[in-house]
Order: structure tokens, then sequence, then C-alpha cells
């Protein structure tokens, strides 16, 4: 793990970082964003009720929309850090050059990526203060609290692990900006859409609701949809009638896109460089 | 050293390489010669493991460069054509992420980053932002980073390309220095002199081809046996040359007035040219000298390409 920590691409991706005044302003607008709508909905719920108290379930439906706001955040920033991971490098005619070290495809290709999970990572736990107005105000337990920053973290991974694979594969950083926004536009509304038609069709042709594994995959793949169940639980019972598949949407959700994070950093590491033979 | 054997590199239906054969002892200093396309960079490239070759292989100290990558990767110091630098990542730290991606130790790269920065005559730039150096000062800090893991190969893919004339003096410096190392190293350059002043072995390539191989001597020699005659005179300038052109083994004779020479190609031996200068001496043609014109690299190197496709 240290040795895996102490990657050289990681330990400079990280220097450069934090060396550019972008990373400190992107997290400075980011957090007064937050603080503007969580202080701005304080302040409007408590004068329109009158009462000048801030109850639970107020306190919930913040948790709710903040939890909302951070998957926006990291749906949307995470295809900007990794897409241009490989062929900004390229660009820049720095590859052919790092490729040439005797770092293995994985260091390179790990490097690259937990720099910018890092970044993701310090971004929303920067923002944690701003949440922690919610348990100042009760009607959210702390390990709901944990379960959805596990789903920012796996949500994050799978989706910078796609966007390394299309820098990757993909010589124009600008093109597989697009590739990997057009793949998390696909897992957000896409899939809700095909979900929404199955069951649709499903029960205009049956009458009634029946059996549909696909529907239940592709609701399940949803991160917007397990989103609404985590911080609700119980909620996803609608997901189970209409499917008549009774399996929670977060296995689901974990299996498949652990599956898909390990897949993008496999063909990543294989496409990397040219294909000899061991080449590690 | 270095065996290249059969290599090979098509894309479609062009030959980028064709067939190309070359073996290098340790310590031999190479210099590889040809225009623009003519298949140096694949051939490095082939040699850093950044491109794999269509057919034929390459070994570097006995390490292919098709089956043992890794291996291969930790003998040469590969040094691109062109290449570009990190924003922000000072000319110390540049050596140190270079160092630690080869797996050296934090407490050898101190010692090592200061020596070769030295070496490079870059101290002074150390604590400066890389990309913010001259163009000079980057290549001759890429050369220390292809130097950082004490390679024995280097591959130097145009070095002195874009440099001012007082950089390129420095690079030739720190490169006769580093062949005082016993490295060995193949250099592509379009400075054909200068190859030539550090080079032990000169190969041309052409149309993806190496159509001369050998020492910068042998490849003169290859020029058809010709050397170039320079005749100094004092008066009769017409009369020397319909001298010299009845000669049976001179060609090409042109006449300078202004100078009051006359220059042309011999493919004689030693003997004949002493029995020419006889005859011209003997003829009544005042000569004030008689010498050999020394022929440069790039001489030699556009009458070996010529007619080559």
């Amino acid at each position: 793990m240290k040795q895996l920590l102490a990657n050289p691409v990681l330990v400079k991706e990280i220097k450069l970082r934090f060396r550019s005044l972008k990373s400190f302003t992107g997290i400075l607008f980011y957090l007064i964003a937050m603080c503007i709508f969580v202080f701005g909905f304080i302040m409007l719920t408590t004068s329109f009720t009158g009462t000048g108290y801030f109850r639970p379930e107020e306190s919930f439906f913040m948790f709710a929309m903040l939890s909302y706001i951070q998957l926006g955040l990291i749906l949307f920033i995470t295809p900007g850090l990794t897409a241009g991971a490989i062929s900004s490098e390229r660009e820049k005619q720095t590859l052919n050059i790092l490729l040439t070290t005797s770092q293995t495809s994985f260091q390179i290709i790990f490097g690259k990526l937990t720099s910018s999970i890092a970044f993701l990572l310090l971004l929303v736990v920067a923002g944690l203060p701003i949440y922690s107005l919610v348990f100042l105000f009760g009607g959210v337990s702390p390990g709901q609290l944990g379960i959805i920053f596990l789903f920012f973290f796996l949500t994050m991974l799978a989706i910078g692990g796609i966007g390394i694979m299309y820098s990757t594969i993909i010589r124009k950083t600008i093109v597989a900006m697009i590739a990997t926004y057009g793949t998390m536009i696909f897992f957000t509304a896409v899939t809700g859409f095909i979900y929404l038609v199955i069951t649709g069709m499903n029960s205009m042709a049956a009458g009634t609701l029946a059996s549909s594994p696909i529907a239940h995959f592709f609701a399940s793949i949803n991160p917007v949809v397990l989103m609404l169940t985590l911080i609700s639980p119980g909620s996803d019972s609608f997901i189970t009638e209409s499917t008549k598949v009774d399996l929670p949407i977060w296995i689901g959700y974990t299996i498949f896109y652990i599956c898909i994070t390990v897949f993008s950093i496999f063909i990543a590491v294989k496409k990397l460089r040219v294909n000899m033979k061991r080449t590690r | 050293m270095i065996e290249i054997k059969g290599l090979t590199k098509k894309y479609g239906s062009f030959y980028a390489l064709n067939d190309l054969n070359l073996t290098l002892e340790e310590g031999t200093v190479f210099g590889f010669v040809g225009a623009n396309g003519a298949g140096k960079s694949t051939t490095f490239s082939i040699l850093a493991t950044l491109l794999q070759p269509t057919s034929g292989d390459a070994f570097v100290n006995g390490k292919s460069v098709k089956n043992d990558a890794h291996e291969v990767r930790k003998q040469i110091g590969y040094m691109p054509d062109f290449f570009g630098v990190y924003d922000q990542l000072k000319a110390n730290e540049y050596l140190d992420f270079y160092g630690a991606s080869y797996g050296i130790s934090e407490k050898e790269r101190e010692v090592l980053i200061p020596q070769l920065l030295e070496l490079v005559n870059l101290s002074h730039k150390r604590y400066d932002y890389v990309d913010l150096l001259s163009r000079g000062m980057k290549q001759r800090l890429c050369l220390a980073r292809s130097l950082i893991h004490d390679p024995k190969v280097l591959i130097l893919d145009e070095p002195a390309s874009g440099l001012d004339p007082r950089a390129r003096v420095e690079m030739r410096d720190i490169l006769r220095q580093l062949k005082g190392m016993g490295k060995t190293i193949l250099i592509s350059s379009h400075i054909l002199p200068e190859l030539a002043e550090m080079c032990d072995e000169i190969g041309v390539i052409d149309g993806g081809r190496l159509i001369a191989h050998g020492s910068v001597a042998d490849i003169q020699a290859q020029l058809a046996g010709e050397k170039q005659i320079t005749v100094k005179l004092k008066g009769l300038l017409e009369n020397a040359v319909q001298f010299f052109e009845e000669d049976p083994f001179v060609s090409k004779v042109e006449l300078e007035v202004d100078k009051n020479s006359i220059t042309f190609h011999y493919r004689g031996s030693e003997e004949d040219q002493i029995n020419l200068l006889r005859k011209a001496l003997d003829h009544s043609l005042k000569i004030i000298s008689f010498s050999e014109t020394e022929t440069d690299l790039e001489d030699v190197f556009m009458e070996i390409t010529k007619g080559v496709k």
C-alpha cells in the first residue's frame, strides 16, 4: 500500500494540481455555492414558517438536496478531471518520455486515476463542515451519511476509470471528454428513460406488471435512482413492484460499477503502451 | 550492445523502415544521418519500445525490444526530437520525478540530481520552473533526465535541433563528456559535420533503408573513390582548364576567375596525381598551390543519397 501511494505519477500530479490556482478557486467557489444554498435554505425555511426554528424534516430535505448537489458535482467534474489524464500528456508531448521509464502501465494509470479521485475526495470532504449543519438540526444518521459517501466514492471511481480509459484509447482530449460525458449521461438519464419505457410497455401489454429483470438492471445502474433509495430507505419498493424483481438495487449498482471500474482500468493499462510481449 | 536484425516498419503499403540491420559495440558513438522521413525517428522509437516493428527485432544488451521491453527501458536513456515539459514543476523536481519513475531511492536522488544538473550546466537553474527555461536549457535538462538511471545506451533524436549556435556547442561538449564516460550513444542530427566530429560510426538512412554504414573515413571513401582538387594559379587560366580537361582521370572542371583557381574531381591514384602535377609544371602552368579539398559529411550525404528512392 505504501508503495502504491509512493507512486511517482500520483505524487507529481498532486504536486502540480495544488500549485495551480485553478484548484483552489474551484474549491472556493464550490464551498461558496454550498454555503449560499445551505444558509439560504435555512433562512427561507425559518422565514416562511415564521416559527424561527428549523425542524428535523426540513433538515432531512436539506441533506437530500445537498447530496444531490454533490452527486451532480461528481458526475460533472470527474470526466473533466480524468478524460484528459493521458491524452493531455500525449498532446503536451510528455507521454513518450513517461512511457520509456521503468514504471509499469498499471502504475501510471493508477497514479493518474488516484490523483484525480484524491482531488474529488478533497472537494467532497471540504464540504463536510457544511454537511455537519444537518446533524445540528437532526433528521439524518451518521451511518446514512457514511453510506452516501461510499456511494459517491464508488461512482467517482467508476466514472474516473471510464475517463482514463477513453483518455488512453482516444488521442484527443476533447473527444475523450465528450465520450466520457456521453457515457455519464447514458448512465444517469438514458438508463432511467429505458427503465420507464420497459416498465410502461410491460404494464400496457399485460395489463398487470410482469417480471422484468432488464428494467430492474437499468434502474440499478442509475446513480440518481440509487441515491433516492439511499436517502429514503424503503423507497426502492416502487422498483421491486414495477419490475417484480426482489433484489436491492444497491447490490446491482455495486457489482456493475466495480466491474466497470476494473474493466476500464484493464483496458487503459493494456492500451497505454504498444502491444509488446511482457510489457508490464 | 545493440543489434538490429531485419527491422521493418510498415504503415499500410508504405515502408518507414525496410529490413534494417545494424550492430553496434559497447561504447560506440553512432551517428544516424538521413533526411526528414528517412526512418531515423522510427528506428529510435522502436529501440525506445514506443513502437512495435512489423517484422524483425532489435536487441539492447541482449534484451529484445519486442519480448523484453521492460528490461530494455532500464538500459536506455531516450531523448525524443520533440518533447514537452510539465508546467509548474521545478528543474530539480522534474529530475526527481523521473528518478522516482526509474525506482531510484530518495537518498540516491538527492545525490544524483545536483550532479546531473552540474553535468548539463544547469545548477543555477535548479529551482526554476521547467516551462520557463529556454529551449537550449530544456534540451540539456532532458538530456540530464535521460541519464538519471545511468543507462548504458543513450538514444538521442536530434538533440541539437532548434538550438542557437552557442547552445549547440554546449550540447556537443556534454555529448563529448558522455562519450568519455563510455556510454553507447545513438544520435541523429541534421548538422552532419557535428556528427563527424564526435561519432565513431555513421549510418546513412534513406527511404527506410540503411544505405551506408561505417566509420566517417569509410563513408567518405565510399564517394566512388573521387577526390576534389583545387589548383591556384597565376595567369593562363584558360590554358590550365584545357590542360586539366584533357587528363583522363579529371572530371567536372570548374574555373573560378576571381579566385584565380580551378577545381576538379580526380579519380586517379596518388601516383597519377603526382604525375599530373609534374606534367602541369612541365606545361608551364604557374601553380601557386595544388591541394585536395576536404570533403565534408554533407557532401558525402548528398552524394550517397543521390538517386536513392
